[in-house]
């Protein structure tokens, strides 16, 4: 009963494998299919990328903020207090900025597309798309997953100066320290090295949150219960896609670019 | 006297009209549920076949069947002497051009106006550029399903018989020669039901579409349909008029004409 239980596992998880690699093969082949949808793409970019930037702004604000107040008083014990620029904006910028980044647009962008997409399977209006002879995938899937993949980039850079900003602010409750002088010790210490996995990883976290809102709200099941389910597992899976992904360019760019 | 007449011509049409769509000894299953076992229909040229049936009988899997969203497990289906399952990609997005799908709830794209919504078939499926061609085919469309001044209201402004013709002149607007309704006056009430079936007449009649209709409701049946035929438990046990099924022996047959007038 067990084994039974347990094949019966590995079956639905190779399937839902194996759908995930037809999906991907119809988006790659839609996107050059022609007849992009640019005016779709714009608006998706408007919907991901600005309506986002708020929530994305504040969170990563407190994020500098906070870390600062807490890296102090151990920087002041080892009187490294003038590296505290140094610290924050290197963490930052490789890995803190594009992982809060990228779990906040998991919450809101992954759940609203997999929920929408799932309304709109639920309401037939894919199957409608589909019927008229149109093409829901190259409208729905590939705008929303070329918008995602640049779009948590774009919220990531901006993410990462805000909370730098957010820690400049924190380390003059304390100490002073200027403005420009503050800006100058964080650029010093960054390399292109830490800019660039930092991007490629957003890229990826990007397209990780698309396809998966997609992907569970495209196939999602026709009941209005699996609006939720579409949603609630688009987030839990980007959100696990997102650390596997940071695991993996993290151990690839060390190999590449920290190791002596 | 006309009556009779046009008893004769919807016979005529029977025995005479081009096959449209043809389904033979078509089977789908759903796991271990058998649901169509063994189909066979034939629908002419410019006619209006109604499928009866008590829900969940897969009627709406047939259709379904022809426009190619389902692949049949066994049997033949053939529109316009092409077999649906065999066709390709390009092939079958080609034959769907011709064909006019109602859904039970219109599926509206409810991100966008109405007039966006007539629009994504005449710019996405007839790739239509010229707006002033794209505004009169949108016009014409919404006076033909009597509302002209619904264009700029969002899906959620509209009533449920609002939102069935819109559904109508979004299919209609590419001017589609297979007319495919899935319970089409589900949810309405008896007034709306009427408007919504004389329309469906009043569209076969002008754009001289073949139709399936698919419905459990005897009053559309009875303005609507050339040909009717009554399903249960995944086949078809009777067929004819609606005059002709109105006579008939059948236990089922007639507890679906008992309480029509």
């Amino acid at each position: 009963m067990a084994e039974q239980l347990v094949l019966t596992g590995w079956r639905k998880w190779l399937d839902s494998v194996g759908d995930q690699g037809v999906f991907f093969s119809r988006f790659i082949k839609n996107i050059f299919s022609g007849g992009f949808e640019w005016s779709e793409f714009v608006r998706q970019c408007y919907e991901i990328g600005y309506r986002s930037f708020s929530l994305v702004g504040i969170t990563s604000f407190i994020m500098g903020l906070v870390l600062i107040l807490q890296l102090r008083p151990t920087m002041v014990a080892f009187g490294a207090e003038s590296m505290l620029p140094h610290t924050l904006s290197v963490s930052f910028i490789r890995e803190i900025g594009p992982v809060i980044t990228a779990i906040i647009c998991a919450g809101k962008i992954a759940s609203s597309i997999g929920a929408e997409l799932g309304s709109m399977k639920v309401t037939e209006q894919i199957d409608a798309m589909d019927v008229s002879g149109a093409n829901p995938m190259q409208y729905l899937v590939v705008t929303r997953i070329l918008a995602t993949s640049l779009m948590v980039p774009l919220l990531s850079i901006m993410g990462d100066v805000i909370g730098l900003t957010g820690g400049y602010i924190a380390l003059n409750f304390t100490d002073k320290i200027s403005f420009f002088l503050y800006f100058n010790k964080c650029i010093a210490a960054l390399d292109f090295t830490d800019f660039l996995p930092a991007l490629i990883k957003s890229i990826f976290f990007g397209f990780a949150i698309g396809f998966v809102g997609c992907y569970k709200g495209y196939n999602s099941n026709k009941g209005t219960e699996s609006v939720g389910v579409a949603a609630n597992s688009a987030v839990v899976t980007a959100s696990l896609w997102i650390f596997f992904i940071d695991m993996v360019v993290v151990q690839i760019s060390t190999i590449l670019f920290y190791s002596k | 006297m006309e009556k009779e007449k046009d008893h004769i011509e919807k016979d005529d049409l029977r025995r005479g009209g081009e096959n449209v769509i043809e389904i033979t000894d078509l089977q789908k299953s759903f796991g271990e549920k058998k649901v169509l076992t063994d189909i066979n229909l034939v629908v002419k040229k410019s006619e209006n076949l109604v499928v009866l049936g008590r829900s969940g009988e897969g009627k709406s899997v047939t259709i379904q069947c022809i426009v190619g969203l389902l692949v049949p497990d066994g049997g033949s289906v053939k529109v316009f002497g092409k077999e649906v399952p065999e066709l390709n990609d390009r092939e079958l997005k080609e034959l769907r051009t011709k064909i006019g799908f109602l859904f039970q709830g219109a599926a509206l794209y409810d991100s966008m106006t109405v007039k966006e919504n007539l629009e994504f078939p005449l710019t996405r499926v007839l790739k239509l550029k010229d707006q002033t061609d794209i505004d009169k085919r949108i016009k014409e469309a919404l006076e033909g399903v009597g509302l002209p001044d619904a264009g700029d209201k969002m899906p959620s402004d509209l009533s449920g018989g609002m939102r069935k013709r819109i559904g109508l002149a979004r299919t209609l607007v590419v001017n589609p020669e297979i007319m495919l309704y899935d319970e089409p006056t589900t949810g309405l009430d008896p007034i709306t039901s009427r408007e919504i079936s004389e329309l469906i007449l009043q569209v076969q009649k002008k754009y001289k579409t073949t139709s399936i209709i698919i419905t459990h409701d005897m009053e559309c049946a009875k303005i609507t349909a050339d040909h009717i035929v009554i399903m249960e438990d995944g086949v078809y046990i009777a067929e004819g008029s609606f005059e002709e099924l109105q006579k008939s022996d059948n236990e089922l047959v007639k507890s679906f004409f008992s309480d029509t007038l």
